[in-house]
């Protein structure tokens, strides 16, 4: 069966922006559900990543917890990309990103309720899964709020830079991997923020600093991402 | 002269280095000419190409 | 505002013909340049109190560091020019400069290892300047990837424009970023070679060499963009005689 194509380019009365882009999260939430394997993929990988660590390094809890903020921070990163490279990949080939674009609805609106989408899909499970995996790497449970503070608010950069990626790289033959070459040095500032909030975090010590630094990044993420993601998709879509 | 070579130790370090910088500068000249020499080549053949294309029709 | 004169000097004939003349005007002050600062550097130039000879890296790895950064900016703004204007020449000056800038951000690394050997004991320091190279480097290399990897040529220069804008944008970020990593974990800044308290018998050539790298990228730069413009004009009478 076909995904269910777009009816905003046809619908009268015109559908009001917001309205288009809640069609547009509904549709990708609902057809993500459809495949509830390729949902868990990206936690499952976050998991095994994590879960490697100490298999590689040492089973002593006080050294994991040295380093478990580069280790959850640079997995979750990992993980996320995982679904990135299908962000905008499978629209495009059955031709819904084209409507998209011809459907009058400012595309960098509905290209963020696509990482919207992605966002509820990925980055905030890799987020609530964070801490049980801080558990396997000897973090005390009083830094659980504030590692899912930093990494809920990493995560949403984290799918932003993904998105400019993502429209980057359509027109590329296999572009998976030039996608991450392209997204990781974009997400080192949320890496070192995000790190070093979990690493405060674990200390106990107060995580405001790196919270507000990780909240500038997704504020600026969140206007300036999407405009670049629709130029890119534009472009692609040529 | 031997002394200006040995530069107190940091032989090993500087002269490295300085051959690196050297080799960079020079290996970017010599591509960016072997590119346009490439570039005009091939723009000799389109032309011919065409030429030969526009003849014939 | 009449813009026709922008775009007419602005066009590939006219810029490709500019660009030869051009060259031998940077190509050969910019080797004066180097060659006098070099031996200045090496020769004149009295050894570091601190360093000793070893400072003297510094005339190598200074432009090296400069251009490259230099030349991802002249790589963004000659992009922005292409995408907002529709410039077929910016795009060119744009990928003209990868492979450059690249080029340099290697150097820049090995010369600032080879810097922090003898000085700090190791060959590599995650000091901020060098992390934040290294960071550029994968910028240049995500920018070439992006522009082989579209096969259409005015859609790889469009793409690889958004990502240098994107890139640009981002690098205060990162380098702020990385900065406030490396105050944090209280690591020493090492690279810093402070300039203005730098005497002028030692700062001499290091003005030199800059300048002098400086011209040099404008001269290679111009070789590589006449390559450049010859492979966006498709057919064009133009080309017979600039050929000729």
């Amino acid at each position: 069966m076909s995904a269910p194509t777009l009816i905003v380019a046809t619908t009268l009365p015109r559908v009001g922006v917001l309205a288009a882009c809640a069609q547009v999260l509904r549709r990708d939430l609902r057809l993500a559900v459809r495949r509830p394997t390729q949902l868990i993929q990206p936690l499952a990988f976050f998991a095994v990543v994590t879960l490697l660590f100490p298999l590689g390094y040492t089973p002593e809890l006080g050294k994991l917890r040295a380093i478990a903020p580069g280790v959850l921070w640079v997995a979750a990163l990992l993980a996320s990309m995982l679904t990135l490279d299908s962000l905008f990949r499978e629209d495009a080939t059955d031709g819904t990103l084209e409507q998209f674009v011809v459907s009058g609805q400012p595309l960098v609106a509905l290209l963020a309720a696509k990482t919207l989408a992605h966002w509820l899909l990925t980055g905030l499970p890799l987020t609530l899964m964070a801490p049980i995996l801080g558990i396997a790497l000897g973090v005390p449970t009083a830094a659980m709020p504030g590692i899912l503070f930093a990494l809920g608010l990493g995560s949403i950069t984290l799918s932003l830079i993904g998105a400019m990626g993502a429209g980057l790289t359509l027109g590329v033959r296999r572009g998976g991997v030039l996608l991450s070459l392209l997204t990781l040095p974009l997400a080192v500032p949320v890496l070192v923020f995000g790190a070093r909030a979990t690493e405060l975090a674990i200390a106990g010590d107060s995580l405001t600093g790196p919270l507000y630094l990780l909240g500038a990044l997704a504020v600026l993420g969140v206007t300036l991402a999407p405009l670049a993601a629709a130029a890119a998709v534009r472009i692609g879509l040529e | 002269m031997s002394e200006f070579l040995a530069m107190d130790g940091y032989a090993m370090f500087l002269w490295p280095a300085y051959a690196v910088t050297l080799l960079a500068l020079v290996a970017n000249i010599v591509i960016a000419r072997r590119a346009h020499a490439a570039a005009r080549l091939e723009a000799r053949r389109r032309l011919a190409i065409e030429e030969e294309e526009s003849q014939q029709s | 505002m009449n813009w026709t004169w922008f775009h007419r000097l602005a066009s590939p004939p006219h810029i490709y013909g500019i660009a030869g003349t051009l060259t031998p005007w940077f190509a050969w002050p910019a080797g004066m340049l180097i060659v006098t600062a070099l031996y200045a550097g090496l020769v004149l130039a009295p050894p570091d109190y601190q360093q000793g000879e070893g400072f003297r890296i510094i005339y190598v790895h200074a432009p090296s560091a400069w251009l490259s950064v230099m030349v991802y900016g002249v790589m963004a703004t000659a992009a922005a020019v292409g995408l907002i204007w529709r410039m077929k020449v910016a795009h060119a000056v744009a990928a003209s400069c990868a492979g450059i800038g690249a080029w340099f951000t290697v150097v820049s690394l090995i010369t600032g290892m080879l810097w922090g050997k003898p000085m700090w004991g190791t060959y590599w320091v995650w000091d901020p300047r060098l992390t934040a190279q290294l960071i550029l480097l994968f910028l240049f290399f995500g920018y070439m990837g992006l522009r082989a990897g579209i096969d259409d040529l005015g859609r790889a220069d469009r793409a690889s424009a958004v990502l240098a804008i994107i890139g640009v944008i981002n690098i205060p970020i990162i380098r702020y970023s990385v900065e406030w990593w490396n105050s944090i974990h209280q690591a020493p800044s090492v690279m810093k070679m402070d300039r203005p308290s730098m005497p002028m018998d030692m700062l001499l050539p290091l003005l030199m060499m800059l300048l002098g790298f400086t011209l040099y990228f404008a001269a290679v730069l111009l070789v590589r963009l006449r390559a450049e413009i010859l492979r966006r004009e498709r057919s064009a009478g133009w080309l017979k005689e600039a050929l000729r």
